[in-house]
């Protein structure tokens, strides 16, 4: 019923507007609102894109990698858009029927090139009803959708209630680690829910990170086409890493339930792994990142086989006589480009599961392998926007978009909501990062220390719903870090420990000017500092902290913050500019 | 004076921050002068339970449980043996489950080693909450948080506590944990030991008197830890 998904909109509309203006985050509310008037809108909308619907799953990185993937999206001109077959049956084929009823590409054009339309949750309201509210606000007054492209981000547990409603084209899986465990039990189950929504999509395909064993294990088992994408080389020494004691979830073999055998890792259980036991082993990667250099923003490149091929004039060639030893490699890259393919090559073999090594060989002969690189510049910190940045440019570059414009998106890319946001306050610089698991604040941690000016630092951690009301996480984060000292004797050497024997005596390590701990649960945040020795200044309320710092700080201010810290801490700064 | 922590394989069984419970024990023997080795054990590592004055057994998911469960019986002698003799266990959430008699699961049976006598059964929900319960021994309250799918019985033992606030070992009988010479099991994480000093040292107090024949320690500033535990207290019991 067309009014009754009418109503829906308006009514979503006004509530947004309404919350907005009295400065609240009224998108949940939005969608929860559109669902019970039309139960159906959210299918009956995303059934209008005329396109490709991409959804972005995984424990951290989803929201930064969504919003840059829809950026590309909308930026790449239309002109150079290579649309894909669709292959989707059942939630893809409402889909096109409705082109046909909208006219198919009915997008303005100006001046010849025009940009795609793309819904997107960019705010991060990633469960049934932010999801619904993208569509909604996105939606006509009378009721139509005017979208070439859907970019989505849901939360693990909720892509249960979301599929039902649409069948995505592709999903991008970007990893998995311990979350908010009171609400999700265990990772087992994450993937177990993660799994069985797969199953509903069967046609969709997945871009997984190849670097997570858990993540990769996952599309394997799926039987689902995937795509990956992974960083091959050591970027952290083994000096670097001894300072990072993190817990590896995932260090155990999904299938057999050995130990991984580990020639490098970045983070967590994030590196290049092995199974000694069985046959499970990181998969070939198709977009590969190489070259790493984060001496100055984020600087890599991008080796891509695997689409191209795809594209290719031969594309639906069956000779089996293409194989890999007729690879051509295009533009050379520095890397003994003969070795990893052999690699390549025995670790696609030897992928254990038998219905993903089936797919994979399939597409194997069907492609030429042509190797390409690409040069990625961002002014980004912290190492995991790597695979941010290659989750988003591999899912577009599998979906057949150019990125001409690549560089330039990620220069104008502002990171929102709290990813990285800066705000200039009274001539301090404040960066808002969230951070809601062990190894996203083991990165944020890592993004801190890598700014060597001096700096004072937040934490504001609470406990409601939907952060998780269990906070035993916070032990499992590397909070000593803060207390490190340069080894180097050239280089001030911070306060002096006085005696070892002493609470907080261990003082804050270099460059750190001081710790403030706030938020509900700030005691907890508190004893975990007092435990590993380094002093802290407690202030429950969070405007009040950031007050005190604004006055008496060093003039560079990180606000580190926990889920539902983040819109309450970020309205207040933004009330301060 | 000398306390050594053996943390068992905590590469398979740290669900839920268990490492703040050994950083909790070491930093409180070290604010006092006496020290504190940790010596973490890997699932191959062969484990002499002589050199142990506490043994840590976490927490984790029922596969790794099982995985842990397998190589635990191959030891189980020696652990009985050092159990009996008055040996210090804290054991957390899985760890908990795995010293009794068997988990029942709609897998099957999850044998456990029989150290003490209980049992537990698989059952729905899962129970989640913040959780404060209430040992006559001590005048402060433990606190913490719980997170299991198993409902444990502990037969004729004595519980850690009765249950102020939250569900403890099956939801039914008031009771949490049990305490079995000096064996403490509980489902309380969040870690268990900083936001209750008090059972912290209760643990060092009961290794150094097997070790020492003293059980005393030296005061410490726990200012801030009680604080912590009284914000639990008001915020879950006190508010009905």
């Amino acid at each position: 019923m067309k009014i009754r998904r009418m109503v829906a909109i308006w009514s979503a509309k006004i509530i947004s507007t309404a919350c907005r203006l009295s400065g609240r985050q009224g998108v949940t509310f939005a969608g929860k609102v559109a669902l019970r008037i039309d139960p159906n809108c959210l299918r009956d909308l995303s059934a209008q894109v005329r396109k490709k619907i991409f959804v972005v799953c995984g424990t951290n990185g989803k929201t930064t990698t969504n919003n840059l993937l829809c950026s590309a999206i909308e930026q790449e001109n239309t002109s150079d858009v290579f649309v894909g077959k669709n292959s989707g049956e059942d939630g893809n084929a409402s889909r096109k029927k409705e082109n046909n009823h909208s006219g198919g590409y009915s997008g303005e054009k100006t001046g010849g090139i025009r940009k795609n339309k793309v819904v997107c949750n960019h705010t991060g309201s990633n469960m049934l009803a932010g999801v619904a509210a993208a569509f909604v606000l996105a939606a006509k007054n009378d009721g139509s959708l005017d979208a070439d492209y859907a970019c989505i981000e849901i939360d693990e547990a909720s892509t249960l209630r979301v599929f039902p409603h649409f069948k995505p084209d592709y999903m991008v899986l970007t990893n998995l680690f311990r979350d908010q465990l009171d609400r999700y039990g265990e990772i087992d189950i994450t993937m177990d829910m993660l799994n069985r929504a797969m199953q509903m999509a069967p046609d969709m395909q997945i871009i997984v990170n190849a670097d997570d064993a858990l993540s990769s294990y996952l599309a394997m088992e799926s039987g689902h086409e995937f795509v990956t994408y992974g960083i091959t080389e050591r970027v952290f020494s083994e000096e670097e890493q001894g300072e990072q004691h993190e817990i590896r979830e995932g260090r155990f073999c999904k299938n057999c339930g050995a130990r991984l055998d580990y020639e490098f890792y970045h983070y967590s259980q994030i590196g290049k792994y092995n199974c000694p036991n069985c046959e499970f082993t990181r998969p070939a990667v198709d977009y590969e990142a190489l070259h790493i250099d984060m001496s100055d923003g984020l600087a890599f490149d991008v080796l891509e086989r695997h689409k191209i091929a795809r594209q290719s004039s031969m594309e639906d060639s069956d000779d089996e006589s293409i194989t890999d030893e007729n690879m051509k490699i295009k533009d050379a890259v520095k890397t003994a480009d003969a070795v990893k393919t052999d690699n390549a090559v025995k670790t696609v073999d030897s992928v254990k599961t038998e219905k993903a090594y089936a797919v994979r060989k399939k597409l194997r002969k069907r492609e030429i392998h042509e190797y390409q690189s690409r040069h990625i510049y961002a002014d980004y910190r912290g190492f995991y926007n790597i695979y941010n940045i290659l989750a988003a440019y591999s899912a577009a570059r599998n979906a057949g978009l150019k990125l001409n414009q690549f560089e330039q998106i990620l220069s104008n890319y502002n990171p929102q909501n709290g990813r990285m946001e800066h705000f200039q306050i009274r001539g301090t610089d404040v960066i808002l990062n969230l951070a809601k698991n062990p190894a996203g604040f083991n990165q944020n941690i890592s993004a801190v220390m890598e700014d060597k000016k001096e700096k004072d630092i937040i934490i504001v951690i609470n406990d409601n719903a939907q952060d998780g009301t269990d906070i035993s996480w916070l032990w499992d984060v590397d909070f000593d870090r803060f207390g490190k000292k340069k080894t180097n004797v050239n280089e001030s050497a911070g306060k002096v420990k006085e005696n070892q024997q002493l609470p907080g005596a261990g003082g804050t390590g270099e460059g750190i000017h001081s710790i403030t701990v706030s938020g509900i649960r700030c005691q907890d945040m508190r004893l975990r500092m007092k435990y590993v020795d380094i002093p802290c200044e407690m202030t429950p309320d969070v405007k009040d902290a950031i007050e005190a710092r604004l006055a008496d700080g060093c003039g560079n201010l990180y606000v580190l913050v926990n889920y539902t810290a983040l819109f309450s801490t970020r309205n207040i700064l933004a009330g301060m500019k | 004076m000398k306390v050594t922590i053996g943390h068992l394989y905590p590469d398979l069984l740290n669900l839920y921050g268990d490492r703040g419970n050994i950083q909790c024990m070491k930093k409180r023997c070290e604010w006092r002068g006496i020290e504190a080795e940790v010596r973490e054990f890997q699932i191959t590592d062969e484990v002499n339970f002589s050199e142990l004055d506490i043994v840590l057994l976490g927490g984790g998911s029922d596969r790794e449980q099982m995985l842990v469960c397998e190589r635990l019986k191959t030891i189980r002698g020696d652990f009985h043996a050092y159990v009996e003799d008055g040996g210090s266990v804290i054991a957390v959430c899985g760890g908990y489950q795995l010293l009794g008699h068997y988990y029942d699961t709609s897998d099957g049976r999850i044998e456990g080693l029989s150290l003490v006598d209980l049992y537990t059964e698989q059952g729905k929900p899962r129970l989640i909450s913040n959780i404060v319960i209430q040992n006559e021994e001590f005048s402060t309250p433990i606190v913490g948080f719980e997170n299991h799918g198993g409902r444990t019985f502990i037969n004729e033992n004595r519980p850690l506590g009765k249950v102020l606030f939250g569900f403890g070992n099956n939801g039914k009988d008031g009771a949490e944990g049990v305490l079995y010479k000096n064996v403490m099991g509980t489902y309380l994480h969040g870690p268990l030991l900083p936001k209750n000093p008090h059972i912290c040292d209760y643990l060092i107090g009961n290794a150094l008197e097997k070790k020492y024949g003293t059980r005393e320690l030296s005061p410490l500033d726990d200012t801030q830890e009680l604080e912590a535990n009284r914000y639990i207290v008001e915020r879950f019991v006190k508010k009905s």
